[in-house]
């Protein structure tokens, strides 16, 4: 009793000297945290020093111009169709499949051997490396059902691509669809609806929000990606498209954004330092705006039930 | 000892509420309980009285599995048509899981299986030919916790009716499953608010309106008025007694003089050694109140455990 | 109670009962259809692993073994010393988790324990913008920011191209994975035992770093050994950043060019490395695609296997 009483002055009221562990510590914590923050400034910063320049003196002339020897003459303009492109390769393929995927997993499988099997399968695949779906692309897409194809084509980037954010869209769209309560799920059975009434009237309805996100997210992933592609054929360097109509350009040569970015960072010429970084403005633009979307969709639809 | 016992009984014997045996001591406590309420209008009716009439389901040999553990055990019993039948019984003695087996929810819960026969109009419902969705549109639910579809007001009620490819003056189902419901007057003006909007009471009773509007024959309702406060509770029970007209009514709930007041027939289970649920009497309400055969009932219904 | 009902079995109702064969033939297409779309995972990684193993096993038919262990990393003059490749993406990645984990792992405790509903409702998304930036972003970012105002500062003399330039960069990218992984788990520490100790008198600090840190152990294990997946597997940032575009002598040394597994692989797919037929360098693509496959597959299930122990702790 009496070492409590003793006690009990230096608990309740603040000790002499200031706590400065606890501050140091604290201190700490802020600083590790606005690294990232400084980090990402830093990086946006440089960048657009770098690169507004070149927008501002080019124009529109370095968005419609095809990648050239000489940095005055490139622009990125076959890097935006490409991965524009990408884009709708990967909504059109990737999008309907893993939602439903998700949908079958969430909704309808069994729990049984086969769907734990899918289940890991698809957390495993979403752990694989992005340069090895590349491998996939390039032994798959171009070689193997090159005949189909076209070889190192814009088709066979886009299906890499598909493939490597399928995992992503199914596991976000999974989420999304887990998320929406059990008793809205009952409530449509209740009535008499079947399987894909409730799926398709209440559970979709309510969990496109998350889906949405998710796959927004994952296409802004897929935009950012190079070394699958370098792999799955996208050209490094300048190539004409000659008078090909747009269903030629499919089935032949394409580069991306990032795949251009990559290109001219190597190159030696010091006015290539420069063009890339006005290249990377316009691809932090489109990756950003799709993320920034994303984010704010997902915060303003982020439901308590 | 006045007219204690507002537990619904046959009314064609003209001996109107009176308690067929005075009740025991184990009884008081709920009778005097139930006294509170006497001035309510008695719920009841002709109902399930005919023993001949044809039982609206007829429960045979019932157990309900949820992977290896056995919920319910090899209960029969038949529910009475246009009447209410309560389940009471000690927290997870089965009840829900029983209620539930009826109209084939547990179906959606993997895991589960199912022993026994549900015969419906004669017809096994577990029978292999059985579409469970065509049994959930005959015999609809209402759950512990009101869960309106987010949608309107309107699009809740009209849902059913929808998706059962209904043909014919949609607004008019709408409004009578809502009069029907007695909600039909708090919502008329704002039919496309949405349901999420109403208070607790009336989203149940809009719960209650979206499954009449299926036509279905028997409702099941899980602790309806549970997460409800007493007046809208009241408001719950009012209607059953209303509804059992035109449907058949099972009920669970832990609350006995909800049991009481509200239902013709009382089922009540219990929990086993190995925790399965299992018939321990089955009789007219107010012989289970008043008259228990069994000691464990006299033991439940006057409180002394559950 | 026994009612003698006599059952009146109406042959209409057994059918009705039946349901329309027109919603069960929906129903089961549908069924069919979503199941194909879940089958198709199942085709993506069979092909993954096919591709893999039949290309390693062609690659590793044609050459001398005893290739692998030359001295560096020269595809197209028939040298694959496997060794340079491994040392650089171990370099790299001690680099990246040398910065990443402290910083992750401090910011993770801010986020969790000390930081207000606001300061993480700002927060989280910058954190999830940054790891949202391209990685070729990034090898840029450290090839021409990190390299010359840091690592050539830190040890003048050092090329534009080298590993440590790299290895920050890759950091930076591994930075938001691990302070996210480890943050959840912290989360999920239960409040009762951070009121615990506050109920005895322990300071913010104390109950973070004696309780909060203990107690999210698997969870910060999971968040360590992803972030090494995250790394490993990492590829751009090291091809641009790294130089060794031909191939690279062995090193650990930080300041010097070098590649990993991953630039390797990058690098055969691009410029005067451009390769492609049945020649030995090609094949070796497949080859480090397996390595890396198999890397980065038991680092996940390790990973996984903590997440899990987090989940089950609570
Ligand atoms: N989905 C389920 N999975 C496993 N066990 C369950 C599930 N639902 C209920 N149970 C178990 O079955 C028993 C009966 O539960 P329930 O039918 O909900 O009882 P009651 O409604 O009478 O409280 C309980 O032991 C409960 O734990
Ligand atoms: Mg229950």
């Amino acid at each position: 009793m009496t070492t409590a009483t003793r006690t009990l002055p230096r608990t309740i009221h603040k000790s002499g000297g200031a706590d400065w562990r606890g501050v140091l510590f604290h201190g700490l914590l802020l600083v590790s945290l606005l690294f990232s923050l400084l980090i990402l400034f830093t990086l946006i910063t440089d960048v657009l020093m770098r690169g507004l320049p070149v927008l501002q003196e080019r124009g529109a002339d370095f968005l419609t111009r095809p990648t050239s020897s000489s940095p005055a003459r490139s622009g990125v303009a076959q890097g935006i169709f490409g991965t524009l492109m990408m884009a709708v390769f990967v909504s059109v393929v990737a999008f309907p499949i893993g939602i439903m995927t998700a949908i079958y997993l969430e909704e309808y499988a069994p729990d049984n051997r086969l769907t734990r099997f899918i289940n890991v399968n698809i957390r495993n695949l979403a752990g694989v490396p992005s340069v090895v779906y590349g491998l996939l692309g390039l032994s798959i897409f171009v070689l193997a059902l090159g005949p189909l194809t076209g070889g190192r084509s814009m088709i066979a980037g886009g299906l890499t691509l598909a493939a490597l954010v399928l995992p992503i869209v199914i596991i976000t769209s999974a989420e999304a669809i887990r998320a929406v309560p059990r008793s809205l799920r009952e409530a449509g059975y209740g009535v008499g609806a079947s399987r894909w009434e409730v799926t398709r009237l209440l559970v979709l309805p309510n969990a496109a929000p998350g889906i949405l996100t998710g796959t927004v997210l994952s296409l802004s992933r897929a935009l950012g990606e190079t070394a699958p592609l370098l792999l799955a054929g996208a050209v490094l360097g300048g190539f004409s498209i000659g008078s090909r109509s747009f269903v030629e350009q499919l089935f032949s040569d394409y580069t991306v954004l990032p795949v251009t970015i990559f290109d001219w960072s190597r190159r030696p010429q010091a006015e290539f330092r420069e063009l890339t970084a006005a290249a990377i403005i316009i691809l932090l633009v489109i990756t950003l705006l799709a993320n920034t979307i994303a984010i704010v969709l997902r915060n303003r639809y982020e439901r308590s039930w | 000892m006045p007219s204690t016992l507002t537990a619904p009984t046959d009314r064609d014997d003209g001996s109107g509420s009176l308690p067929t045996a005075p009740p025991t001591s184990a009884t008081r406590g709920v009778a005097l309980r139930i006294e509170r309420t006497a001035a309510e209008p008695l719920p009841g009716g002709a109902a399930g009285t005919d023993p001949d009439a044809e039982p609206a389901v007829d429960l045979r040999g019932v157990s309900v599995y949820y992977g290896s553990f056995r919920a319910v055990k090899d209960i029969s019993f038949e529910v009475p048509p246009n009447a209410i039948t309560s389940l009471i019984g000690p927290s997870g003695s089965g009840k829900s899981t029983l209620l539930r087996a009826i109209n084939r929810m547990n179906d959606l819960i993997p895991g589960t299986r199912f022993e026994g026969e549900v015969l419906y109009h004669g017809e096994n419902l577990y029978a292999d030919t059985v579409d469970p969705v065509e049994v959930r549109r005959r015999i609809g639910m209402v759950f512990q916790k009101a869960n309106p579809f987010p949608k309107s007001i309107y699009d809740n009620v009209a849902f059913g009716p929808r998706i059962n490819g209904f043909r014919g003056k949609l607004d008019e189902v709408v409004e009578g499953s809502l009069r029907r419901a007695a909600l039909w007057d708090e919502v008329k003006d704002k039919l496309r608010q949405s349901g999420l909007a109403l208070s607790g009471g009336q989203q149940q009773r809009l719960c209650i309106a979206r499954a009449i509007a299926v036509q279905p024959e028997i409702i099941l309702m899980d602790e309806p008025a549970s997460a409800l406060d007493p007046r809208s509770t009241l408001q719950i029970e009012e209607l059953m007694s209303e509804l059992k007209k035109n449907y058949t009514i099972i009920i669970v709930t832990h609350n006995m003089q909800q049991a009481a007041r509200a239902s013709d027939f009382t089922v009540f289970l219990n929990m086993g050694e190995d925790r399965a649920g299992y018939i321990v009497e089955h009789a007219r309400t107010i012989d289970i109140f008043t008259n228990p055969k069994n000691q464990l009932t006299e033991d439940y219904v006057s409180g002394r455990f559950g | 109670m026994q009612s003698g009902a006599s059952l009146r079995r109406d042959p209409s109702l057994a059918t009705a009962l039946g349901g329309t064969a027109a919603r069960h033939r929906r129903e089961r297409v549908i069924g069919a259809v979503l199941l194909s779309a879940a089958l198709l995972t199942v085709v993506v990684s069979t092909l993954i692993i096919v591709s893999l193993f039949g290309g390693a096993v062609d690659f590793i038919r044609q050459i001398d073994l005893g290739t692998l262990l030359a001295d560096g990393w020269y595809p197209r003059r028939g040298e694959f010393g496997l060794m340079t490749l491994v040392a650089g993406s171990l370099l790299v990645t001690g680099i990246a988790l040398l910065l990443a984990v402290p910083v992750g792992l401090l910011s993770a405790i801010y986020l969790s324990e000390y930081a207000s509903r606001r300061v993480r409702r700002i927060v989280k998304p910058i954190l999830e913008v940054l790891a949202g930036i391209p990685s070729v972003v990034l090898g840029f970012f450290a090839l021409t920011f990190i390299s010359p105002v840091f690592v050539q500062r830190l040890n003048p003399g050092t090329a534009d191209f080298n590993l440590l330039a790299a290895g920050l960069g890759v950091g930076i990218l591994t930075i938001p994975l691990i302070a996210s992984v480890s943050e959840d788990s912290m989360r999920a520490v239960p409040a009762a035992l951070r009121e615990a100790s506050y109920g005895l008198g322990a300071r913010r600090l104390t109950t973070s770093l004696r309780i909060v840190v203990p107690a999210a152990t698997s969870g910060i294990v999971a968040a360590v050994i992803l972030g090494i997946s995250r790394a490993i597997g990492e590829t751009m940032v090291v091809a641009v950043a790294a130089g060794g575009s031909g191939g690279a002598k062995f090193t650990v040394d930080p300041f010097r060019q070098g590649q990993t597994i991953t630039a390797a692989m990058a690098s055969l797919a691009t410029g005067t490395d451009n390769v492609a037929g049945a020649t030995a360098a090609f094949q070796s693509l497949f080859f480090l695609g397996l390595m890396l496959f198999i890397m980065t597959f038991v680092l996940n299930q390790l990973g996984d296997i903590f997440v899990r122990r987090t989940r089950q702790q609570y």
